[in-house]
């Protein structure tokens, strides 16, 4: 295949799977799924040593799984109600992981978990000065997608629809301006249930998918990882590709002359 | 001194530092992985050998985690 590398912020990545690592059962079946997705970048999120976060001392860490994997650590900000907490959060990661790049995410309740756009706002403009590479996860909102990119954020990550819900790509108009407006890659980030939802973003002109759950909460995690990366690459070589435009009635693709008279 | 770890109370000597307690933490002793808040704030690695602890400190000591999507 043809080199067709993603590119944020100057960093190539031969990917456009990005994984989350939220709901593995065991890091065996993590690791599983980096190597059937094959992925370069992977979140983690940040919680109390002893209460949420393996003791690095107690056996492997899900850091190790990813080094030993190839896989990049992409920290997030998951949890996080207010631009304060969010800031904070990145702040810490820097220093937990020792890279600027950070998957913010500001969530506005525990319902829907959509994203609060005005603490967004803010906690992007704080760490954007404060020299993070910012990749927002944002609504499906063009305006607010627009914004993000205008105060500097490396990319934007639109959802499909909320964080584990599994319902694909519930506007897929809104997400076609997105893609039409953007300068910085866009990575649709939560809402795909199975590989032809990623296939759907992709053929939308999206840059990346990022995707957890539909993996890690599938029956069998690898073989859906494989499916999904599949469909990434699918729907990515049909958007160059160029397709067909929808018609309402069919149109012949066997020519009418030389019929014969039977 | 009493001071919290992680959202429990513990009982550290005077002048104990947040480098005492990652140490006590049973990490490995590069703490890979590992950031530390005192009081809200971030205190960066560098820093936790000569960071001295007050009584009633707020210590948050935090690792990777699986999450995300």
């Amino acid at each position: 295949m043809i080199p067709d590398p993603l590119v944020i912020a100057g960093r190539e990545l031969s990917s456009r799977l990005i994984l989350g690592s939220g709901g593995f059962a065991n890091h065996e079946l993590l690791r599983e799924a980096c190597a059937a997705a094959r992925v370069e970048m992977c979140t983690v999120a940040l919680r109390r040593i002893g209460v949420g976060a393996d003791s690095p001392a107690a056996g492997r860490s899900i850091l190790d799984v990813l080094r030993e994997a190839g896989v990049e650590v992409l920290p997030n900000t998951a949890g996080c109600f207010t631009a304060r907490d969010a800031v904070r959060t990145a702040q810490l990661a820097r220093e937990a992981f020792a890279t600027d790049w950070i998957k913010l995410e500001v969530i506005g309740d525990d319902r829907t978990l959509l994203p609060d756009a005005v603490e967004l706002v803010a906690a992007a403009e704080e760490l954007v000065a404060d020299g993070f590479q910012v990749l927002p996860y944002t609504t499906d909102d063009p305006t607010l997608a627009r914004r993000l990119e205008d105060l500097g954020c490396v990319a934007v990550m639109p959802l499909g629809s909320p964080i584990g819900s599994g319902m694909g790509i519930c506007n897929p108009y809104n997400i076609t301006l997105i893609v039409e407006h953007a300068s910085v890659p866009v990575v649709l980030d939560a809402g795909v249930g199975t590989a032809s939802d990623a296939a759907l973003a992709m053929e939308l002109g999206c840059d990346a998918v990022l995707c957890a759950s539909a993996i890690s909460r599938a029956h069998d995690p690898a073989a859906m990882a494989a499916a999904i990366r599949a469909g990434v690459d699918g729907g990515r070589l049909a958007r160059g590709a160029g397709r067909i435009p929808r018609r309402r009635y069919a149109e012949a693709s066997t020519p009418m002359a030389g019929l014969p008279s039977l | 001194m009493r001071v919290v770890v992680n959202g429990e109370d513990r009982a550290l000597q005077a002048g104990a530092t947040v480098a005492d307690v990652v140490r006590s933490l049973d990490l490995e002793p590069e703490a890979r992985g590992v950031a530390v808040a005192l009081d809200g704030e971030v205190v960066i690695r560098g820093e936790w050998s000569s960071t001295v602890l007050c009584e009633g400190a707020r210590v948050e000591v935090l690792g990777a985690i699986g999450g995300g999507r």
